[in-house]
């Protein structure tokens, strides 16, 4: 009897890094997605450039789930150094693929899995001549091999290798023949399997792209003016400062064939926060993007820029701490670090996109927050959203004009002379705790006033009054409270009468989604609500106001967003029990399902005892 | 009373003040904001397209005492460089000029110093040198000499860093020594500075009277003076100015500057070509063995772009580029997400 499921695999290949295995993988998920099935990858891969073990999943869902999901169904085993453990990394009733160029050792035997041995160092020593390629190419042998074994059409792969290498009909040819042994090889030893199908669903991904958080992001960076973009290499974050300087060129239309833009490789993450304060402080769309330990560096100038009141914007790609911890997995740790960079009292604007699109129109308004606020903006991202491919809609563009914010033009200033008004550079005019600025430039005989990160008064002048100096610590505050009803609402979910709430934000969201299926099915309805920004605004409070309960998904293990809101509304806070993930990896559904019904589970066995 | 004499472009020395100096009485930072003062105004340069940046110290504080016609920014510790490196990026068309001191510059901001060099961002870039922490009272700089003795009796082992050399070295390309209390030789040398598209660094030993002034410092008023060895006389001719009136072909070296102006190099003991770069170091060289320091335009490179140039930049300030300018198309957006279909 046909048990397979349609269109419902998990696939997790465990190769090496440097081996070739990325193309291999992109090639197999980009097949599928062509297929026109929902599907996502992620890719679980070491701090190192070859011979680290390296894991990457692929998962079909005919009901569009996109997280990560736990339980594999397929193991590639291509890496001899994890080959121990991975064949327990597959559930009972699955199967291995594996290199059987030499026999199968015993300890790598085990039962309640079908094991599927293709010679692939043999197939590919045929094929390819003695070379590095030759290693690189054996991966593809698994392709092929899946393929046959899952119903992937040769067709459909030879579509994506041409569209991968379209400019290279050589490199095409070669890979195409590496596929197509493996494809052979399994069909003509007959082997098959029960699992799942993969059938080709018409239309089915129709309008949809694959990007990556860090392309879409850099893209609205690129449509929200970004004009000096300054950075130092770091993991996970690289790829975006890379995919402006990719796509800048293509883009931003040069003037008189010179650049609109300056795109800097700093020599430390203190220097590209200083440039950055520099430029927005002489009035460009200025940014930078780092993780972690860049914003460790970065915290000094972070708060001169809080306290000078300078725009500019961060866009900070999570990654695991403290100190270098797992540079290539992902956390979502950094929140209070952002929240509350750099000494004093500071507090700060974070915009926290959870799909491709809101990574894409985030970076884009998060210079117009930065204009409009006068202050460091956050565009909160992390590993899983920068770095892993996600299927979406096509990136949308809102358009509306730039907000600068209370920036004046000399006439303004010549306007406000004739009316007898004076500009003051520190000094909260229309009571929203938002002053007027000036950039250098302006000619205006008024324009010109002194930044400087020590105490100063409304005037822009050094002091060190004490009332001079609470008046701008009391104005930011308010400021920031004036924010609070500008920053992305949250999103929610809701129906009458539930009384169990989620909340999650960033990266979660796609696991979450599943999860509040699975829990449904179980019994347990939910609301939810997506957190989008701090500060935290009003609807989140109303939310937790609504809920008996309320589980509270975080990637990271102090609960870091929670506290904010405990702080924020004590009296409400008792109601939040968190779910933590932060294991490093994508978040998957089953983590939080089962720490919920643990949760729930407790709590009932202690109002039993009561 | 007689009417304040006017300068090309109808200001007067006043209108290059700022406010009233904080520093000590005495204090070398005030002798060389005066001849920064008297630079731009020789200069006929409008405080408006100035921008002065500084890090933190007495020296970085002096920016708000010259041109309060200007933007100034007196950003974090040692992060000047960085900070006018943004600045020229968002807006290359002003005129930017950095005050820092040695702590700023040749310890805790050392890094970004040298990168800003190694990019020969456009910037007068003026080291307040007197060897010692001013405002934390009187601690050891990175430019404090071996032997030199601290006011409590401690004497510094480890050998300074020389700024002129390190500059020379990292590609800054315009790179002179002065002194405080020598404004002949300071304001020609700021002038050139400014004239100069490029980054432009001046090392100027200022003493820092109340915790460097003592016997046995190697920084104090009477040390310097003592120690001063320049290479040559220097006159600033602006581009307006026929330089021949000053030129003396058998003794004079005449280097011509971005804006047309020459700096004349009027020759005292010995032949000196500031374009030789190895002759430069030697020098400096050959004056730390005597105990001296070499001052004058030590080492000039007319060649290099500077840092805005080099990166093609639109003569339009990008800070003042319209939506228009800087948003792509929606068919361009459309186009992108068609690629990525693939």
């Amino acid at each position: 009897m046909d048990t397979a499921a349609i269109n419902d695999l998990n696939i997790c290949v465990a190769t090496e890094n440097g081996s070739g295995s990325a193309s291999s993988n992109n090639i197999l998920f980009k097949a599928i997605f062509k297929m026109g099935i929902p599907c996502s990858s992620k890719n679980m891969f070491p701090s190192n450039i070859q011979g680290l073990p390296t894991w990457y999943q692929i998962r079909a869902s005919a009901e569009g789930y996109l997280g990560r999901k736990d339980v594999i169904d397929v193991m590639v085993m291509f890496n001899d150094a994890t080959a121990a453990k991975d064949i327990y990394r597959v559930r009972d009733g699955g199967l291995i693929l594996y290199d059987d160029s030499t026999p199968l050792p015993a300890h790598l035997k085990r039962d309640g899995v079908q094991y599927i041995g293709v010679p692939a160092n043999k197939l590919i020593a045929k094929l390819v001549p003695a070379s590095p390629l030759r290693a690189k190419q054996r991966n593809m042998i698994y392709v092929g091999a899946l393929a046959d074994l899952f119903g992937i059409d040769m067709e459909v792969i030879k579509a994506v290798l041409e569209d991968t290498f379209g400019k290279k009909p050589a490199v095409i040819e070669s890979n195409l023949l590496c596929i197509d042994a493996g494809y052979q090889y399994v069909k003509e030893k007959g082997f098959t399997q029960n699992i799942a199908r993969l059938q080709t669903i018409p239309n089915g991904n129709k309008g949809k792209i694959i990007t990556e958080g860090n392309t879409a992001a850099a893209l609205g960076a690129i449509y929200g003016g970004a004009s000096v973009i300054c950075w130092y290499p770091i993991t996970p974050s690289s790829s975006l400062a890379e995919a402006m300087e990719y796509y800048l060129p293509r883009l931003r239309k040069p003037k008189n064939d010179k650049r609109t833009y300056a795109i800097v490789q700093a020599e430390d993450e203190i220097a590209s926060a200083g440039m950055v304060a520099g430029a927005g402080w002489a009035g460009a769309r200025a940014m930078t993007s780092t993780s972690g330990p860049g914003v460790s560096l970065m915290n000094e100038t972070i708060g001169l820029a809080y306290y000078a009141e300078i725009p500019c914007v961060f866009f900070i790609i999570q990654r695991g701490g403290p100190s270098t911890g797992l540079p290539t997995r992902t956390q979502q740790a950094d929140i209070s670090l952002m929240y509350g960079a750099s000494h004093g009292d500071t507090r700060h604007i974070l915009l926290i996109p959870h799909d491709m699109n809101s990574c894409f129109d985030f970076a884009r308004r998060s210079f117009d927050f930065a204009d409009r606020f006068q202050t460091p903006v956050f565009v909160a991202m992390d590993l899983d959203l920068g770095m892993n491919f996600w299927s979406s809609d096509p990136l949308k563009l809102e358009q509306a004009p730039y907000d600068y914010g209370k920036r004046l033009s000399p006439e303004q200033l010549e306007e406000w002379t004739k009316a007898g008004k004076k500009f003051r550079r520190y000094f909260d005019q229309d009571g929203d705790g938002i002053p007027y600025r000036t950039v250098p430039g302006n000619q205006h005989r008024m324009a010109s006033y002194f930044t400087r990160g020590s105490g100063h008064d409304a005037d822009a002048r050094y002091s060190e009054d004490e009332n001079d100096y609470k008046y701008i610590l009391d104005r930011l505050k308010k400021k920031f409270e004036t924010a609070r009803k500008f920053v992305p609402k949250p999103i929610v979910e809701k129906e009458r009468g539930v009384k169990t709430g989620i909340i999650c934000y960033g990266s979660s969201y796609e696991a979450v989604r599943e999860a509040r299926d699975r829990l449904k099915a179980r019994g347990l309805k939910t609301n939810h609500m997506l957190i989008r920004a701090l500060p935290l605004t009003k609807e989140v409070r109303d939310f937790l106001a609504e809920h008996e309960t309320i589980y509270f998904v975080e990637q990271n293990r102090d609960a870091q967003m929670a506290a904010i809101i405990k702080d924020e509304s004590p009296e409400l806070g008792a109601k939040i029990v968190s779910v933590l993930v932060y294991n490093g990896l994508p978040i998957t559904p089953k983590a939080v399902v089962d720490q919920i019904f643990d949760a729930a589970q407790s709590a009932q066995l202690k109002t039993a005892q009561m | 009373m007689a009417e304040a004499k006017l300068n090309r472009i109808n200001l007067t020395e006043k209108d290059y003040e700022g406010a009233a100096s904080t520093m000590c009485r005495g204090c070398g930072h005030d002798a060389i904001s005066a001849s920064v003062m008297r630079a731009y105004f020789e200069s006929s340069i409008d405080p408006r397209k100035v921008i002065k940046l500084s890090g933190i110290g007495c020296s970085s504080k002096t920016p708000a005492y010259f041109l309060s016609q200007s933007f100034g920014f007196n950003a974090v510790h040692g992060r000047m460089s960085a900070v006018a490196t943004g600045a020229n990026l968002a807006n290359h068309t002003l005129m930017p000029i950095g005050v820092s001191g040695d702590g700023d510059t040749a310890a805790i901001g050392l890094g970004n110093f040298c990168h800003m060099m190694r990019r020969n961002v456009n910037i007068t870039y003026i080291i307040e040198n007197n060897g010692v922490y001013g405002l934390t009272k009187g601690q050891f700089s990175a430019t404090a000499d071996v032997g030199s003795v601290m006011k409590g009796g401690k004497v510094n082992d480890i050998p300074a860093i020389d700024m002129a050399e390190l500059a020379i070295t990292l590609g800054a390309t315009y790179v002179a020594r002065s002194f405080s209390g020598d404004r002949k030789q300071l304001t020609p040398l700021v002038q050139g500075a400014l004239a100069h598209a490029g980054s432009a660094i001046l090392d100027v030993i200022s003493p820092c009277v109340t915790f460097n002034n003592h016997e046995g410092s190697t920084k104090s008023l009477k040390y310097a003076k003592g120690h001063l060895d320049p290479i040559h006389d220097i006159d600033f001719i602006p581009p307006y100015e026929n330089i021949e009136a000053d030129y003396d072909e058998g003794t004079d070296h005449a280097v011509e500057l971005h804006d047309g102006s020459h700096i004349v190099l009027h020759k005292l003991s010995k032949d000196y070509d500031p374009t030789n770069k190895a002759q430069a170091i030697s020098a400096i060289h050959a004056a730390i063995a005597e105990g001296k320091f070499l001052t004058g335009l030590i080492y000039y490179n007319p060649n290099r772009k500077e840092f805005a140039e080099e990166l093609n930049l639109c003569d339009t300030p990008l800070s003042e580029l319209t939506q228009d300018e800087l948003q792509p198309s929606l068919e361009a957006l459309e186009r992108i997400n068609a690629e990525l279909m693939k």
